[in-house]
């Protein structure tokens, strides 16, 4: 059951978009989710599909792991749809019963918006699964280092992501196992009525908020004894450094998000 | 009452790129009141295997069989199989949450329906049995000791009064003396209560010493399943795949080798003992 979240869970394969630096990723997973709320019309959709598709052709990740993280929002988008579908004024009415009014810019704007959760997901979900999550807060760093001229702790904050990010499958590996071993004594996780089944986590969240203190006590313990101080004068074993592809990458993305842009000021 | 795995195999991850197959075509009966140790180091595919004993994982191939009984059938009472089938995970005091240890050990027979009276009963009965001091009960579980917290938690399983007990890696993780009382635990629990034991380990010398049937899993396959004695004359074979036979087992061998007409298929310190006197006299 926990293993269906894919969402931050990375997918091992060689492919151009996996070796892409981190912040040439960053920084078009940023451009694209811009430009999901910049496309209004049909051409735009288009431009963005094709990008997209190209993305996670050369991504080698099979497209079921994208679609997957869509299960967990699917109550947000009915809702989201449904809002823009009734409540989208415009005169061109295509049905009404009652209060309850259906216009074509409704349907249009129920659809848009529609396409932009499901791109939103499934495109942020292309970083998730070809970066691991070292890269991704190496690439943070890196691209943030400039902030902490003026004081903001961009170390301190990049080592407590990769941390959190680097005990979320420990966690998950723990609950499953916790699960199993209440559901051998008899508990059941599944049925009843909705107090049961929150009365039914308690045994399974106590155990797990124990053990992730048991585990942040044992970490902080053990880089104490490797003498970790923080970010001062602290150097990477493997830093960063742009290749060719990397600036290739960058000139794709500036085609794109200008094509879009451009698109939307004198376009339609 | 006997449990049967035909030709039982399981995959972890199936189509992903971390796809692995943790158990490959096992064929396995457990008959009543046996103690079986099942013996394999780290990935063999141990854990896995037990937790089909159950019906927590389910196989992605082949049958279990529960008393004759197909435990995949629709209408299959897993927990009633998880009330006849105990088993106790691997650092089972990582799940205790009670704020008593009293609680904790009620949590099972609760679940298994008992009423309040009847469950503390159990209660009481099984945290004795592990040998818990009475005056212990009503603390918090997370005050104990690691050894004590390990035996409250097998006590929670005993207490929903299994026919079956299965302990994975029970004794990982303690100092020899903590180690060496659970095991005299569990040897006198399926002495008393006729109880079918399932031990499993990576240690062939803790589980030589108390088991009358082992089975060495390999890569996801049953290696060798016969009594210790049986299982050890493959010393050499067991150490080729990462397992190293009783210390005993290397002495009877090399004395044997050198002339002196001892039983090699001794395995604990005892029998070696018997043997080796026997020898000179
Ligand atoms: N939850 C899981 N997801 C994926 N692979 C797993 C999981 N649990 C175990 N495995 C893999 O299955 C194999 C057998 O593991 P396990 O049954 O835990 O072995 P053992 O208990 O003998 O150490 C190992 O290679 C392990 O990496
Ligand atoms: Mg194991």
């Amino acid at each position: 059951m926990f293993r269906e979240i894919t969402l931050g869970q990375y997918y091992l394969a060689d492919s151009p978009i996996h070796r892409l630096d981190p912040r040439v990723k960053l920084l078009g997973t940023f451009v694209y989710i811009l430009s999901l709320f910049l496309f209004r019309d049909v051409v735009g959709f288009a431009v963005v599909t094709v990008f997209l598709v190209c993305v996670i052709r050369s991504s080698k990740v099979p497209f079921s792991y994208m679609v997957k993280g869509l299960k967990a929002i699917l109550v947000l988008m009915v809702v989201t749809a449904l809002f823009n579908l009734f409540l989208t004024p415009g005169d061109r009415v295509l049905f009404s019963y009652g209060i309850l009014k259906i216009t074509l810019e409704g349907v249009k704007n129920a659809g848009f918006m529609l396409v932009r959760l499901i791109y939103l997901i499934v495109g942020t979900s292309v970083m998730t699964l070809t970066t691991t999550p070292n890269q991704l807060t190496d690439g943070l760093e890196k691209a943030l280092m400039p902030l902490s001229k003026v004081k903001v702790p961009v170390h301190s904050i990049a080592m407590i992501m990769s941390i959190a990010l680097r005990f979320i499958p420990i966690l998950i590996e723990e609950t499953d196992i916790i699960m199993k071993a209440q559901t051998a004594r008899g508990a059941d996780f599944e049925n009843g009525n909705l107090v049961k089944r929150t009365k039914a986590m308690v045994p399974l969240l106590v155990p797990l908020f124990v053990s992730a203190f048991r585990r942040a006590d044992d970490l902080a313990m053990a880089m104490e004894a490797r003498c970790y101080m923080g970010g001062a004068g602290r150097t990477k074993m493997k830093p960063l450094r742009y290749r060719k592809e990397d600036f290739k990458g960058y000139l794709v993305l500036a085609a794109y998000f200008g094509g879009i842009v451009l698109w939307r000021v004198f376009g339609g | 009452m006997s449990l049967i795995l035909d030709k039982v195999s399981y995959v972890y991850s199936e189509g992903t790129a971390y796809e692995r197959w943790a158990l490959k075509n096992i064929n396995l009966k457990l008959e009543d009141g046996e103690f079986i140790g099942i013996i394999g180091h780290t990935g063999s595919g141990k854990s896995t295997l037990i937790q089909h004993f159950n019906g927590l994982i389910k196989a992605t191939s082949g049958g279990i069989y529960f008393n004759g009984r197909d435990i995949y059938e629709e209408d299959y009472d897993k927990r009633e199989l998880r009330t006849q089938v105990g088993l106790v995970f691997q650092y089972p005091e990582h799940q205790l949450f009670e704020t008593t240890i009293f609680d904790d050990v009620c949590f099972g027979p609760i679940n298994q329906g008992l009423s309040k009276n009847e469950a503390g009963l159990r209660a009481f009965e099984a945290l004795r049995s592990v040998g818990m001091p009475e005056k212990l009960y009503y603390q918090s579980p997370f005050d104990l000791s690691g050894g004590q917290k390990r035996r409250v938690a097998i006590a929670g399983v005993l207490a929903m009064k299994p026919k079956m007990l299965i302990l994975d890696e029970p004794t990982a993780g303690l100092d020899p003396k903590g180690r060496d009382e659970i095991l005299d635990l569990i040897a006198a629990m399926h002495k008393e209560r006729n109880m079918t034991v399932v031990l499993v380990s990576h240690s062939m010398e803790d589980v030589a010493k108390y088991v009358e049937r082992m089975i060495v899993m390999n890569d996801g396959e049953i290696m060798y399943d016969g009594t210790p004695g049986e299982v050890f004359l493959h010393y050499k074979e067991l150490e080729a795949v990462g397992l190293a036979a009783p210390q005993v087992t290397y002495l009877m061998h090399e004395l044997k080798e050198q002339g002196l007409p001892v039983n090699s298929a001794a395995t604990t310190v005892e029998e070696a003992m018997e043997s080796i006197l026997k020898a000179f006299r």
